[in-house]
């Protein structure tokens, strides 16, 4: 109980924190916007296109965005040393660890929010006929990017290269669960028949939350802890 | 006494490995429908073999440095990781030279070559994040926890070949299929037998390279004394 009071505290603080700087907010939102416009330009977006890898276009603004998010979970702690204040501080990693990967999961599904109409704008697409569904996969598969990013940022924050570092570790590890959500998200988008293997990439998605959420609380100490 | 178990098993090892490259290539028999390529197949399977064998070495000595805070784990898990990926990239390049003869294709995004990819992309990530931490016992920490990660890809790349039924050639090996008797028992024994020769030149690799990273250790040892020293 005292480890989720304290992430949900460590959470509010970074959520008041960013609302109040909007740093991430901003750029990263102006950011995917500017991708999703490349990609029209990349090539000519006809609806069977769209049809078939739409959720794959979507996701990849996603996961471009998420790491710029994710950068930033602890790496803002680190001017005036205020990352060993929290480390020294009652709070254990794992309530750390939660709290940061809360507040990254709001920010990242709220900018989601924003850019799934403009991405329907763009590319014409009816994207509300299965929105509960389409909201759901949205939550689990920013889940396992903020959940993912989040650790991996902890483990990165101290490195030269860390925005090099970050990406290049978070998105191979990352691959299972944006491969499953791209699937799931492009048959939801674009209102397809439910194929047969779609709870095949949803168990995968879950298990994938599953077992980086708890492997990510259970070394987060670990990795924190200098 | 590494020295002469190395030496030891260079000995079983080398007239085994030439042993096998003459039985595969000049006593077995070509496969009915692919004809010679078939051949390949005895090096692709027992390196990814290797590989695999090589990750779970990394990764119980990942869990033993955590648990132990002993850098002779982390050497282990390093010289492991190395060999691993050597192994891997063996095993992706045979396969890609197969593809290349039976699809017509270098490659395809088929799963199961995506996900044995995708496991060496991670370790090679592992490499990469060793070589920006200058605090050997940061480095240590960080590299074993990313370490425990990874492991989860080897094991998704390892069923890859059940879950999803693709381009990829099915299990074939009667221990992973029940006892059903997919290739000839001649031909699989030759697969298990080059299977242990690789995994004893692997061994080799993994107990020199652990030689030389200890040896880079007490240099940087020596080198920070001499600095304190001054």
């Amino acid at each position: 109980m005292t480890t989720l009071r304290h992430a949900a505290t460590i959470a509010a603080k970074d959520l008041r924190s960013e609302f109040r700087t909007k740093e991430s907010i901003n750029s990263t939102l102006s950011f995917s916007v500017v991708i999703l416009l490349l990609f029209s330009f990349a090539f000519d977006p006809s609806p069977d296109m769209i049809a078939e890898f739409g959720g794959g276009l979507l996701w990849m603004v996603f996961a471009f965005a998420g790491a710029l998010i994710v950068n930033r979970s602890f790496a803002r702690e680190l001017p005036n040393d205020c990352i060993d204040v929290l480390v020294s501080s009652p709070a254990s990693g794992a309530a750390l660890f939660l709290g940061k990967a809360v507040a990254a999961f709001v920010l990242l599904f709220g900018i989601e929010c924003v850019c799934l109409p403009v991405f329907g704008v763009f590319y014409n697409i009816t994207w509300w006929r299965s929105i509960g569904g389409l909201l759901g996969v949205l939550a689990l598969g920013t889940w396992a990017l903020a959940c993912a990013g989040t650790f991996f940022s902890a483990l990165t924050v101290n490195l030269r290269l860390r925005e090099l570092m970050l990406p290049m570790l978070l998105y191979p590890m990352l691959i299972p669960a944006l491969l499953s959500v791209m699937m799931l998200t492009n048959t939801l988008l674009t209102g397809q028949a439910i194929p047969d293997d779609f709870t095949v990439w949803l168990r995968l998605l879950i298990g994938f939350n599953v077992m980086f959420t708890t492997l990510s609380v259970y070394l987060a100490e670990t990795v924190l802890v200098r | 006494m590494r020295r002469k178990i190395i030496l030891a098993l260079g000995v079983v090892a080398l007239p085994l490995l030439l042993r096998n490259l003459y039985v595969i290539m000049f006593l077995v028999p070509d496969e009915m429908e692919q004809g010679p390529i078939y051949r390949i197949f005895y090096y692709h399977l027992p390196a990814f073999f290797t590989a695999a064998l090589c990750y779970l070495t990394a990764l119980v000595a990942s869990v033993l440095y955590l648990a132990k805070k002993d850098q002779k784990y982390d050497a282990i898990a390093v010289s492991a990781t190395e060999t691993g990926l050597a192994f891997a990239a063996v095993n992706l390049i045979t396969g890609m030279i197969w593809g290349r003869i039976s699809w017509g294709i270098w490659w395809a995004w088929d799963p199961r070559l995506t996900w044995a990819l995708i496991c060496w992309l991670v370790y090679f990530g592992y490499l990469m994040l060793r070589s920006a931490i200058d605090d050997p016992t940061e480095r240590a920490k960080n590299s074993a926890v990313l370490s425990i990660f990874a492991s989860a890809s080897v094991a998704v790349t390892w069923k890859a070949i059940e879950w999803w039924r693709t381009q990829h050639p099915g299990p074939v090996l009667s221990i992973r299929t029940g006892g059903v008797q997919k290739i000839d028992p001649a031909m699989e024994q030759m697969l298990y037998v080059n299977t242990v020769a690789l995994l004893l030149l692997g061994l080799i690799f993994v107990l020199v390279r652990l030689r030389q990273e200890e040896v880079q250790r007490e240099i940087d040892a020596l080198r920070r004394y001499a600095h304190a020293m001054n």
